[in-house]
């Protein structure tokens, strides 16, 4: 990949520190009045998801790393690895476990998810934001109790553990909001 | 009396009026970054800062942005403008040189308000054209002229105390080292160990000394008004050197809150010694791949000619409204920032 001079930094830049592909989240022009002008940005690493910051001599070149987002379809998982297709080309790729991460838990066949490829590898895995998957196990409902706000734990069909409200009954779809982790709604068939 | 002193009034932000829903893209968002309330602040800076010479005495002057010559400091890029000759004609990056020349001709205390240009220079801090409040007091040493600056920080900012400190106990204070002779590793280390890894930038000691200075030095000085002194020989600027062991140079930085807003010489003298340190910049240029401009002959003959004894120091004064008003940015002290210029 080519090199990136500071002066082209801007967030959302896709760049190799420390052997990783990492993302710009700020950066900042840091200069004395008589004296070398920095650069200070702080990156997410694209694989753990730390934050780290680093300094560079304005001017520097940091090597770019060739981070693509692409929206792939899961397709199943043999255990080791996860097996994403692309809808339009049918290419697929498998993403590791580690790359997968605390996206399995959201992972229903068929779903579309952002995929973060790497040198064509993927290494992140973002799920839909809403997934509609169905209960698996809980407890019988309460009917008519849609006012109290009182909630009990329901297994649903990835095997993840949520709060419902007392009235959802085993067998229905229920709506989540991924990145809390939060039931939304109750969801048709 | 009363102290007229210089405070932020009530907000009064052009917002977009209602209804209009009209998209801000490139080349549309045509209103100021500054506020109503910073734009009437920054004028009472500017009339405070005249009340001020005008009360010492110090008369006012206008020098060129556009210059035939421009500074040879490796820090510091210039912006050209071309005439319709092809003629190459640099925006002043301060308007010190210049000024030299009028006090070398005798025009005892003078000062500035102008624009100053920094080709590259952009950020929070930061924007390529900018306010420089510069002046000079004949016969004073730095020591009087930081009297000078506090005096006019009272009336500009309300009545405070400051410190001073010199550059070394600044950095052994907050660092645990010896900027003139702890060992280049001992630098690298303590760069390293704050993000900057300078070893494998190639960075040279003053460059790791700018970073530690920034990144750890200033954020440690804290709150109000503090007066580094003394700065390493090899970072005087046009600052004479005093011949210490080591040597340092006699000039000052202002920080306010821990963030730059003044440098200040007792200034070099000596022709000669002008001259080689233009040339070890033209050197350093040079070696580093950027532009070798030609040295200021006129400066050097002024130098020559006899500058007279004297202190001279420059203000960023979109920095100081910055401060005055509690703002967070330049972009929301100046009128249309590089972004909107």
């Amino acid at each position: 990949m080519p090199n990136v001079n500071t002066n082209e930094f801007r967030s959302g830049l896709k760049l190799i520190v420390d052997g990783d592909p990492c993302s710009i989240i700020e950066n900042e022009f840091v200069k004395p009045g008589k004296g070398q002008a920095f650069v200070r940005a702080k990156f997410r690493n694209l694989r753990s998801g730390r934050v780290i910051e680093r300094t560079f001599k304005s001017g520097e070149s940091v090597e770019a790393a060739d981070v693509l987002e692409v929206s792939l379809q899961f397709i199943y998982s043999d255990g080791d690895m996860f097996h994403f297709m692309d809808e339009e080309t049918f290419e697929q790729h498998a993403a590791t476990v580690d790359a997968v991460a605390g996206a399995a838990r959201w992972l229903k066949e068929q779903d579309a998810c952002t995929i973060t490829l790497w040198n064509g590898t993927p290494i992140a895995v973002t799920p839909p934001n809403f997934v509609t998957l169905r209960i698996t196990e809980t407890e019988p409902g309460v009917r008519g109790d849609t006012a109290s706000g009182a909630t009990k734990p329901a297994t649903v069909e990835t095997g993840t553990v949520v709060k419902v409200p007392l009235f959802i009954e085993q067998g229905e779809l229920v709506r989540i909001d991924t990145r809390t982790g939060e039931y939304v709604a109750r969801a048709r068939e | 009396m009363r102290r007229g002193v210089v405070t932020r009034t009530r907000e009064c932000t052009p917002g977009r009026s209602p209804g209009t829903d009209e998209p801000a893209g490139p080349g549309r968002d045509w209103r100021p970054g500054a506020s109503i309330g910073a734009l009437r602040l920054r004028a009472r800076v500017l009339r405070a800062v005249r009340a001020h010479f005008d009360a010492e005495g110090v008369l006012e002057v206008e020098t060129p942005s556009l210059g035939s010559r421009t500074v040879t400091d490796p820090s510091i890029e210039s912006l050209v403008a071309r005439d319709r000759a092809g003629r190459a004609w640099y925006l002043q990056t301060s308007p010190e040189f210049a000024m030299k020349r009028l006090l070398a001709a005798g025009s005892g205390s003078i000062y500035q308000i102008t624009r100053a240009f920094r080709d590259g220079e952009r950020g929070r801090h930061h924007n390529h054209e900018f306010s420089m409040l510069e002046w000079y007091r004949v016969g004073f040493d730095h020591h009087r002229l930081i009297d000078d600056v506090d005096a006019l920080l009272d009336t500009v900012l309300g009545p405070g105390s400051s410190r001073r400190m010199t550059f070394r106990d600044a950095f052994s204070r907050h660092l645990g080292l010896d900027p003139l002779t702890a060992p280049l590793a001992d630098l690298h280390d303590a760069c390293r160990s704050r993000g900057f890894e300078s070893s494998a930038a190639g960075a040279v000691r003053d460059e790791c000394l700018d970073w530690l200075l920034s990144a750890a030095v200033q954020p440690a000085l804290g709150a109000g008004r503090v007066y580094l002194l003394d700065f390493p020989a090899s970072r005087a600027a046009l600052a004479r050197v005093r011949t210490d062991s080591p040597p340092v140079a006699e000039r000052f930085e202002l920080y306010i809150d821990g963030i730059e807003v003044a440098n200040g010489y007792h200034e070099l003298r000596d022709a000669g010694e002008l001259h080689r340190r233009m040339r070890r910049d033209t050197e350093a240029r040079s070696a580093a791949g950027q532009p070798v401009p030609a040295f200021d002959d006129r400066l050097l003959a002024a130098h020559e000619a006899g500058l007279p004894a004297c202190a001279g120091v420059a203000v960023g004064l979109d920095r100081l409204v910055m401060l005055a008003g509690r703002y967070r940015s330049l972009q929301e002290v100046l009128a249309f920032a590089q972004d909107t210029a």
